[in-house]
């Protein structure tokens, strides 16, 4: 056999052996990333209530979907509030992404396209961006134990205002950051020719600057989303009273019971887990094309 | 409220230095310095009320030097240090190595691969508490998924993974590295495609096997992300709270805490907040020389607005 004709086979099988390894490796991941969200299914659609019995079947033997209506009408312990609680859970969460989308735009329109000059205004934004960064390097969980005196002070004890306050602060930095960065794509030029048509600055930021970066924005409101869906922490250490409970504080309750109703509270966070997740399907087209722009 | 969510803080890092400040030939007039003022004031009092002072007030709450001595004096502190950078060290070097050995894979063009990134970006958007909540269902007693599927598939009895301290301290990594792996992944696949096509393509023409090509173009162009990226990762991960608290949630018995869920414990449970706050502060010494790296590497490329 001549050379000439091995290297082609050579090439091949080490084509097919790569091909094979992606899809091994494929598969493995598939597994590694479903196996937690599976085992929720399994607990929720296993009718027995309590103690959870799981004999070896890749299926329960009798699905059910009797967790979910438990769920749906707040037929069990802990669940009495269900719709409350992610009422709750949604009204913390939607305000803090509309308050970082608000908040955030404002202050990356003001600092990157309203021309602040040499001044001390220009001086005071670009220490402000910077020191913001700050925020971030301060752990979260130390935060919290000032955070829960300083509401007091504020009035805010027990109140979702109080978590919606420090999760704003803690989404905005970035925010403004990827908005900054964002905007610099945006040619400065439309925001002239608006005003040369006689825009002011308020109806460039509105007719010109978010609708230009949408994308971005679209991130950052996901992102805010997910930071509150996330929080465990703040929620329970902010919001004191049964009322103002959220869902994620109530499902960390089950590790204070015996015999808590699993199947029950396994179907009432898959509901709960379904809104970010949504989202992030829907929004994805738009944020990956914010995201590698933004890389650029 | 880890970090990984705030993540894409390390992106100036990278963005090929754009263009610095909006061309300034025109200044601003009167009505539009107020307007400017006007517009950042909403975030310039929210950092000052939600941020500053809370970190001043930290800092004064745990100014009391006997605060530390009573720490040094409780052998669950030791312990959770011991933890915490046991969790920091492995948890984010094996996730972030992964993340950037996983994002060459799904820069592979197949449909198929394309399919797999979505459903393995979905553990990032699961809530925390949930997803920890069903890992620690997963191993806990014998009715537990994975010392199910041993005894079914291989006909072993799997151990009661709480009961030891390695293995309970090995769930909670693993759970964390599942939980925000993806998302990391996903910033270095950004990283990636910001590497022109023709790099690569030149040193594949040049006669570069994939993995040369990986060594000697990939990774020196990614080497500044990815050390930012695990600069952060460290910073937020120094802080976790959920994956430990509802894990492991310290079994056995406080061997697994760290300092944030040791921090809760003396705040919440004994209520000593002062206490609480000394325990996460004693994490300053490693913390600030991370966040002074952090912030030159930034400044290298960075934060020009």
């Amino acid at each position: 056999m001549t050379s000439g004709r091995r290297a082609p086979w050579r090439v091949r099988l080490r084509r097919l052996l790569t091909e094979a390894g992606a899809v091994m490796l494929g598969i493995a991941l598939l597994i590694w990333s479903v196996t937690p969200v599976y085992n929720m299914l399994l607990i929720a659609l296993d009718p027995e209530e309590g103690e959870v019995e799981f004999s070896g079947n890749l299926w329960p033997p009798e699905p059910s979907l009797d967790s979910f209506r438990v769920v749906l009408t707040q037929d069990a312990r802990y669940l009495e509030h269900f719709w409350r609680q992610l009422g709750n859970s949604l009204y913390i969460g939607l305000t803090t992404m509309f308050l970082t989308v608000l908040i955030a735009s404002l202050a990356s329109f003001a600092v990157g396209r309203m021309r602040l000059g040499q001044g001390w205004l220009r001086t005071g934004a670009v220490v402000l961006s910077n020191a913001s960064l700050l925020t971030y390097a301060i752990p979260a969980s130390l935060l919290v134990f000032p955070f829960h005196r300083i509401m007091h002070d504020y009035g805010l004890s027990n109140s979702p205002c109080a978590v919606i306050a420090a999760q704003v602060t803690f989404a905005s930095p970035l925010a403004i950051l990827i908005l900054l960065e964002y905007g610099r794509l945006i040619p400065i030029e439309l925001d002239d020719a608006a005003r040369v048509d006689g825009a002011s600055s308020v109806e460039v930021y509105r007719r010109v600057y978010l609708p230009l970066t949408t994308p971005a924005l679209a991130v950052v409101a996901t992102y805010a989303l997910v930071l509150v869906w996330n929080d465990y922490l703040y929620q329970f250490a902010l919001l004191s009273s049964e009322r103002h409970m959220t869902a994620a504080v109530m499902q960390a309750q089950l590790f204070d019971d015996a015999d808590p109703p699993w199947n029950a509270m396994m179907a009432a966070a898959i509901i709960y887990s379904l809104p970010p997740v949504a989202i992030f399907l829907v929004l994805r087209r738009t944020m990956t094309a914010a995201l590698t722009n933004w890389w650029r | 409220m880890s970090g990984a969510q705030q993540v894409l803080a390390a992106g100036p890092s990278v963005s090929v230095s754009g263009p610095g400040q909006p061309p300034g030939h025109r200044r601003l007039h009167g009505s539009d310095r107020i307007l400017a003022i006007a517009f950042v004031a909403p975030y310039a009092a929210l950092f000052v009320a939600f941020a500053v002072y809370p970190i001043g007030y930290a800092l004064w709450m745990g100014s009391t030097p006997s605060l530390y001595d009573d720490l040094i004096h409780d052998p669950r502190y030791l312990r959770s240090v011991v933890n915490t950078l046991l969790f920091v060290g492995i948890g984010v070097n094996v996730k972030m190595f992964l993340a950037l050995l996983l994002s060459g894979f799904f820069m592979r063009p197949r449909w198929w691969i394309k399919t797999l990134l979505v459903v393995y970006v979905v553990p990032w958007t699961l809530p925390a508490v949930q997803a920890c909540i069903s890992f620690h269902w997963m191993l806990s007693g014998e009715e537990g998924l994975v010392d199910r599927l041993l005894s079914v598939l291989f006909g072993v009895d799997g151990p009661i993974w709480f009961n030891h301290r390695s293995l309970a301290l090995g769930a909670n990594i693993v759970a964390y590295v599942w939980k925000w792996m993806p998302f990391w992944t996903v910033i270095f696949l950004a990283g990636r495609m910001a590497i022109p096509q023709d790099v690569s393509d030149a040193a594949a023409v040049d006669g570069a096997s994939g993995s040369r090509r990986f060594v000697h173009v990939t990774l020196p162009l990614l080497a500044n992300l990815y050390l930012v990226c695990t600069l952060l990762s460290t910073i937020w991960t120094m802080g976790e709270f959920t994956t430990v608290y509802f894990v492991s949630g310290g079994a056995p018995v406080w061997a697994t805490d760290v300092l944030a869920t040791l921090g809760f414990h003396y705040a919440f449970d004994v209520a000593n907040p002062a206490l609480g706050v000394a325990a996460v502060m004693s994490m300053l010494p490693v913390l600030v020389p991370v966040v002074i790296v952090l912030m030159r590497r930034l400044q290298t490329r960075t934060v020009q607005l």
